[in-house]
């Protein structure tokens, strides 16, 4: 790959080995043997105490709550990536600020009429890579690779930097979607994997709003 | 006419215009551009639907360059 191919912010973890489709599932199912690793301890030890000793109820209910929380929570963690930042321009949100304006203007630029659709009713861009369809938000991505995986990554732009504070919503989405663009790779390498597992999980935890834009990328990427 | 665009708090700021033709604003776009570069942003330039590339040199040619901040894992 020739080096103007090839993100430069790589070159900040240089330790990390590239993504590619062979290392995404990879890491799919080690975080679904992580996730059998936390519920079925607990599921089983619920069951045994029922067995044992059927006093022990409210323990064997505190180990099945174990179970059922620590997945939603990782799910959660997933979600969150998708989630909107504070506007640093703040105004209402049916008459936004001027920078708003202008960095959707330009967004809507980099986009094509239905992903700038999909923009303005949920919030995320909905972009086709060879890793798969990947939806951008604010501060993370989500990439659907295959029929039952989603992998939640958290990325953004570099925080240690003072004007990535001020910058309005579209600048942010804009500035991850370029990024993406000239690597995809690239950019699943220098994003943080935030949650890996079954898009309907996911699902669960999006906001509302946010829904259709989920279902609009697994249909894109049952149909590629 | 190019543009040579910032992402900034301001939505977007136009920092060059030129032709090719034209070398004065030419010369003064590739200034803006190495200013930027400087100042730690990077250059993008889209090169087709789906597509885009970092540029170290103003491609004089392009259309619209985009400069943007980098990005890292959250």
């Amino acid at each position: 790959m020739a080096s103007a191919d090839v993100l430069p912010e790589l070159a900040a973890v240089s330790w990390r080995p590239r993504v590619d489709a062979a290392q995404l599932r990879l890491r799919g199912r080690l975080w679904t043997l992580t996730m059998v690793a936390h519920v079925v301890p607990f599921a089983g030890a619920a069951t045994l105490l029922m067995m044992l000793q059927p006093l022990a109820l409210p323990v064997a209910l505190v180990c099945l709550a174990h179970a059922w929380i620590i997945p939603e929570l990782y799910a959660q963690r997933g979600a969150n990536v998708l989630r909107p930042r504070p506007r640093p321009h703040a105004a209402t949100v049916l008459e936004p600020a001027a920078p708003e304006r202008r960095s959707v203007g330009l967004l809507g630029d980099l986009v094509g009429h239905e992903a700038r659709e999909m923009h303005a009713r949920t919030g995320l861009v909905l972009e086709p890579g060879r890793l798969g369809v990947w939806l951008v938000g604010e501060a993370g991505a989500v990439l659907l690779h295959g029929r039952r995986r989603a992998y939640c990554y958290c990325v953004k732009v570099d925080p240690r930097r003072p004007q990535a504070s001020e910058l309005p919503s579209g600048d942010r989405i804009a500035h991850l979607l370029l990024a993406l663009r000239s690597d995809e790779a690239g950019f699943a390498t220098v994003a943080n994997l935030a949650f890996a597992g079954a898009p309907w999980r996911l699902r669960r935890r999006m906001r509302q709003e946010m829904r259709p834009a989920l279902a609009a990328a697994r249909s894109r990427g049952r149909y590629a | 006419m190019s543009k040579l665009i910032r992402m900034d708090h301001t939505g977007h700021s136009t920092l060059a215009e030129w032709t090719p033709e034209d070398p004065a604003a030419v010369e003064a776009a590739v200034a803006a551009f190495r200013a930027e570069l400087e100042r730690g942003y990077l250059a993008m330039v889209s090169t087709g639907p789906g597509h885009a590339e970092h540029v170290r040199e103003l491609p004089v040619q392009a259309e619209l360059v985009i400069m943007r901040l980098p990005i890292s894992g959250g």
